[in-house]
């Protein structure tokens, strides 16, 4: 039942992450961040069975940054470290125990002054797209998103074009999602926009 | 005395040295010429070719030049067959990376990882270094065009031009003597052809003494490297528009 969402816009990408940890019918937690830093421009939000999904992305995280100190501070790539995480999640698929785990990866890349948003599932899909959701967050904001996404948007008009979004889920959702982190990743790195 | 540290590659002399990495490096400072230039629009790899005979079946294949992956070719100073090895991992090294993170490998981070490998073989027990050092010539979208050495102790670095094997010393003098900043690929050649034409012991110089590589930028698709390794043909068109057999002609009269 958790809500994430990316938009891409001109100078960045934006990422919302809802704040409710659920376990049955609880909220245990109304502060949950899904999200972790990988290196100074990539971002990933996660959803999925709970446990995999902060393990699975911490190992990620981990392997990242071990490249990153391997290799003299060389930051992989928004592509390169989505390549790695569908690899990953791939290569767990056609294991004993696969991690269910969906993941949205929000990226800057240094070299060609573009931002991206890499899509990923537990299956191992991987596509780049200006934007997406997994879970209920795909069912309710597609629409809107189809209908009001401009390839020429910018940060504000995209945080605006978010903020509808979240109103349409606390609307039509039966379920309380305490709200979202709002993040985003541009040329100066991420940061932190919550209201 | 030493002798009773030669045999061992792991185990240190009492004066602090390998004495079998060292003897390695010995045996490639007998091997073949190889040298390397990097100019502006590319890198040059020149080897002489030690082995000739009239009958040797050429099946126009390179012996020294090698193709790593898109972006990289090498040159092999001292033994082949080791240097089939080494290259071998290496290749598979660079599709690995490719294929985890659907991007070329940096030209540095393999290099690093060959020489983790030379490493490895003069500090675990009872087998000898890889003999052989190589030159390489690589292209990424970080530092663009490199120009690299490796030798069997592990050690890499980089250079704007540099050689290898037989007569390294002579030919690098000739280099830091002539080298620029803003050599063209077509002065790299040349200058590649004027300093082996010095350093090698062979009277005339042809196409069956000399391999000859270069790495460049395509000029159809942007970011795509060329990398040609000569046919006999191209090399003693080159020798012959360089003019170094001209010269030498004056130097014998």
């Amino acid at each position: 039942m958790d809500i994430i969402l990316g938009i891409r816009v001109q100078e960045g990408t934006i990422i919302a992450a809802s704040k409710a940890a659920t376990r049955g019918i609880s909220i245990l937690k109304d502060t949950d961040d899904k999200t972790r830093i990988l290196n100074t421009h990539n971002l990933v939000a996660f959803t999925g069975e709970s446990g995999d999904t902060v393990h699975f992305t911490e190992y990620i995280q981990a392997n990242i940054q071990l490249h990153t100190m391997r290799e003299n501070d060389l930051e992989l790539s928004p592509s390169a470290v989505a390549s790695f995480v569908r690899n990953q999640l791939a290569t767990s698929l056609r294991s004993r125990k696969p991690y269910q785990v969906n993941v949205l990866l929000a990226g800057y890349d240094v070299k060609t002054n573009t931002p991206t948003l890499n899509w990923i599932d537990y299956l191992g899909t991987q596509t780049e797209l200006p934007y997406g959701a997994h879970g209920y967050a795909a069912f309710y904001c597609s629409s809107l998103l189809d209908r009001h996404y401009r390839t020429d948007m910018n940060i504000d008009e995209g945080l605006k074009l978010l903020d509808d979004c979240l109103e349409e889920l606390e609307r039509r959702m039966p379920i309380d999602f305490k709200g979202c982190y709002i993040k985003v990743v541009d040329k100066d790195g991420v940061r932190d926009i919550t209201k | 005395m030493s002798r009773r540290y030669d045999s061992r590659t792991t185990i240190f002399s009492p004066e602090g040295r390998l004495y079998q990495v060292e003897y390695a490096q010995e045996a490639i400072s007998q091997a073949g010429t190889a040298i390397g230039i990097l100019s502006t629009e590319g890198v040059v790899l020149a080897c002489e070719k030690k082995f000739t005979s009239k009958l040797l079946d050429n099946d126009g294949s390179a012996e020294k030049l090698y193709i790593l992956n898109d972006n990289m070719i090498c040159a092999v100073a001292g033994m082949t067959a080791d240097a089939g090895i080494l290259i071998n991992n290496v290749r598979v090294q660079a599709q690995q990376y490719l294929k985890t993170y659907n991007e070329q490998i940096p030209c540095e981070l393999l290099i690093k990882r060959i020489c983790d490998v030379k490493q490895g073989y003069t500090q675990h027990g009872g087998l000898r270094p890889f003999g052989v050092s190589f030159l390489y010539a690589g292209y990424d979208d970080r530092y663009e065009f490199q120009l690299f050495t490796s030798n069997p102790s592990g050690n890499y670095s980089g250079w704007k031009a540099t050689s290898i094997g037989a007569n390294n010393s002579a030919a690098q003098t000739l280099l830091k003597k002539d080298y620029k900043d803003d050599l063209s690929l077509k002065d790299a050649c040349n200058l590649a052809i004027k300093v082996l034409s010095k350093t090698m012991d062979a009277s005339s110089l042809n196409s069956d003494k000399l391999e000859f590589a270069t790495l460049s930028l395509s000029k159809l698709e942007k970011g795509k490297t060329v990398r040609k390794i000569w046919k006999d043909e191209e090399i003693d068109l080159l020798i012959k528009e360089s003019g170094v057999l001209d010269e030498k002609k004056d130097d014998d009269e």
